[in-house]
């Protein structure tokens, strides 16, 4: 990795991201050969700072990569995880591909619209969750699978799924991490884990280390 | 070995160490990190490209083209890169997740072998966005063997210097096509490219470039440990080694198996999967993915499980996900969600593709809520003709990548083997105008 030095207008252009993002984002341009490539973790960089793709956001991560706005906007509009509207605190995704239908999903999905009282595709008005049915995430032998700011919990029936949106609504953890929500709401995994960790999102961007929201449970 | 008898390469260390798989501490006092020592210090790259060629495995992504192969289509211009498929998104598959999860050392030990192979000092593994916790697995992985000296520069004073980046998608299975992720780790659009030239020739950064699967790369420690002619000794010969198979739907035990292939179908989905919940019988299985065209019991349960028997039989292992269907499957509404799921994947750049998978998505709506046509069943085909003509398998391209052509599968399944349903699905409709 090499080390990287931001430019006076590079620095002007993050001055309002905090800290942390600031060094992500200087990491992050330093794990490439060519800047352009940063541009989807300085999205996810972004969403950290602003809740999602802003107008703004794009306009940093473009100075950051040598690209116009329109560019650094053609590649969020093209991935369904650069949101584009601002999400509640928990984004509730169900699978509802086909092995996860075979499984019964869509009343999975039906059980956690009515209990959160917020439609597939769209953000409750207090702004507690967004909910979403998603393609397949890979966990199809623990099928149904549900995610929460994207950690995964497997063998979801509907009554565990409105059983979870309560515990999220009551105020939920502030790490959400799937091992815990595995434990509590979940069934048939597609694996055995072999050992509970406590990392987990506290935001909805995917919670990775060097750029995402990856934070140690208390 | 294991203890049951079956040969496992890549589950074996997990299925002994059920808590502590993934760290560097229980990898090391397993063997790991010997065939990095092998291969850097003893064999050189020559010997190690050699090994994995003779090796004959074939790639685990689901194009199943021979890895050692494609790595001498590698060209001499530097610098090259090597990258690696973790953007496992097709419908059913989930065997990488365990992979990366479970075993990640498995695979960097690979990364740095075939990197070393190959003669390129930059690798990047490209996880699907919704994988956090695998990709936070892997990331710890990379950073506890660059602290032990395994990634970095002149690696254990072989002169050997390497560099691997772990890269996060968000969200679109089209980037699983080796080049549409090409594009979308260049920070572009995950819009597959024309071929030629092919990666190996232009691919990152226009850069000659390999791409191998997850799966693929975490087999090449125990390939260099073992010898490639012991690899190429399991199993039949073109289906050389064990094979991820992932088992989902209606089976009692759902999950990933390491099998040798060659067993029958029959032997995979009641012996190992346990067979259907009690009074259910099989009504059909996707045998390689949501891509792949179905198979019935009534003509496909001996058939083996290799490679070329499945592509003899009209569908192909692919993935290697195994997606079972009892008889209380409403087997329209699955060929809806499967269609429905490449409708919304399409990237948009060839218009069989778009239009195409966007129009069987809304004529699956009109029969599923009622309002079916007897006229819809040759609708439904036509348009599956216009994206691949003929409707064969493999299919015939119109686009630039085989997504607009997987869609026609689930569609010529049905008709093929449930016509007589979706008739009578339609009639009943009718009838109750």
């Amino acid at each position: 990795m090499k080390e990287v030095t931001l430019s006076p207008a590079e620095l002007e252009a993050i001055r309002d991201w905090n800290e942390d993002s600031r060094r992500l984002a200087r990491e992050v341009l330093g794990k490439y050969p060519d800047r352009r490539s940063a541009v989807m973790p300085l999205l996810y960089i972004s969403m950290i700072e602003n809740g999602y793709v802003t107008a703004a956001g794009m306009k940093s991560v473009g100075v950051l990569t040598g690209l116009t706005g329109a560019q650094v906007q053609s590649v969020a509009s093209f991935y369904t995880m650069y949101k584009r509207e601002a999400l509640g605190d928990y984004l509730v995704s169900v699978c509802t591909s086909i092995s996860c239908f075979l499984q019964g999903a869509d009343d999975v999905l039906t059980a956690v619209e009515d209990e959160s009282g917020v439609p597939d595709g769209e953000t409750g008005e207090d702004g507690k969750f967004s909910v979403e049915h998603i393609e397949c995430n890979g966990a199809c032998a623990g099928a149904p699978v549900v995610l929460v700011n994207y950690e995964m919990i497997e063998g979801v029936t509907p009554d565990k799924a409105r059983e979870l949106v309560n515990w999220l609504r009551d105020g939920g953890p502030d790490v959400i991490s799937t091992d815990e929500m595995q434990r509590l709401f979940g069934g048939q995994r597609s694996f055995d884990w072999g050992v509970e960790e406590p990392e987990g999102a506290f935001l909805p961007v995917p919670a990775f280390g060097p750029y995402g929201s990856a934070k140690e449970a208390e | 070995m294991s203890t049951d008898g079956q040969v496992k390469i890549l589950t074996a260390r997990m299925e002994a160490n059920r808590t502590d798989s993934h760290t560097i501490e229980r990898y090391e006092a397993t063997g790991g990190y010997t065939a990095l020592r092998k291969g850097l210090l003893e064999l050189g790259p020559e010997k190690v490209g050699a090994e994995v060629k003779a090796s004959n495995i074939r790639g685990r992504g689901g194009a199943n083209f021979p890895a050692g192969v494609k790595w001498g289509f590698l060209a001499a211009a530097r610098p090259a890169y090597l990258v690696v498929n973790g953007d496992e998104s097709e419908p059913g598959t989930f065997k990488d997740r365990q992979l990366l999860e479970r075993d990640p050392h498995q695979l960097v030990e690979g990364v740095i072998l075939t990197s070393f192979a190959v003669g390129v000092n930059h690798a990047f593994i490209y996880i699907r966005g919704e994988y956090p916790k695998p990709a936070r697995r892997l990331q710890h992985a990379v950073d506890d063997a660059y602290q032990k000296g395994y990634i970095g520069k002149d690696i254990l004073g072989s002169g050997f210097d390497l560099e691997i980046t772990v890269h996060l998608g968000a969200g679109a299975y089209i980037c699983g096509e080796e080049s549409a992720l090409l594009n979308s780790l260049e920070g572009r659009r995950g819009e597959p490219r024309l071929k030629p030239p092919f990666p190996a020739i232009e691919g990152l950064y226009a850069k000659p470039t390999i791409v191998n699967n997850v799966e693929t790369i975490s087999n090449v420690p125990w390939i260099i440990n073992n010898g490639g002619l012991a690899y190429a000794g399991i199993g039949p010969e073109k289906s050389a080694g064990t094979r991820m198979l992932s088992l989902s739907g209606h089976v009692n035990n759902p999950g990933n198996y390491e099998i040798v292939m060659g067993m029958s179908w029959r032997d995979l989905i009641f012996d190992i999967g346990g067979g259907m919940a009690e009074g259910r019988e099989l009504k059909a299985w996707i045998p390689g993915g949501s891509s792949a065209p179905w198979f019935v019991p009534a003509e496909h349960l001996d058939t083996p499980v290799t490679i070329d028997d499945v592509a003899q039989h009209g569908s192909m292992l692919g993935s290697g996900a195994v997606i079972v269907m009892d008889d209380s499957t409403d087997v329209i509404a699955a060929a809806h969600r499967i269609v429905r799921f490449y409708a919304h994947e399409s990237c948009g750049q060839c218009t069989p593709c778009r239009e195409g998978t966007t129009w069987l998505e809304r004529i699956f709506n009109r029969i599923l809520s009622g309002r079916g046509r007897p006229s819809d069943i040759d609708l439904l085909l036509d348009v599956s003709d216009g994206i691949s003509p003929g409707l064969g398998w493999p299919p015939v391209m119109t686009t630039i990548c085989p997504l607009g052509p997987s869609a026609t599968a689930p569609v010529v399944s049905l008709m093929k083997y449930f016509r007589a349903e979706v008739e009578a699905r339609i009639a009943r409709e009718v009838a109750h105008g």
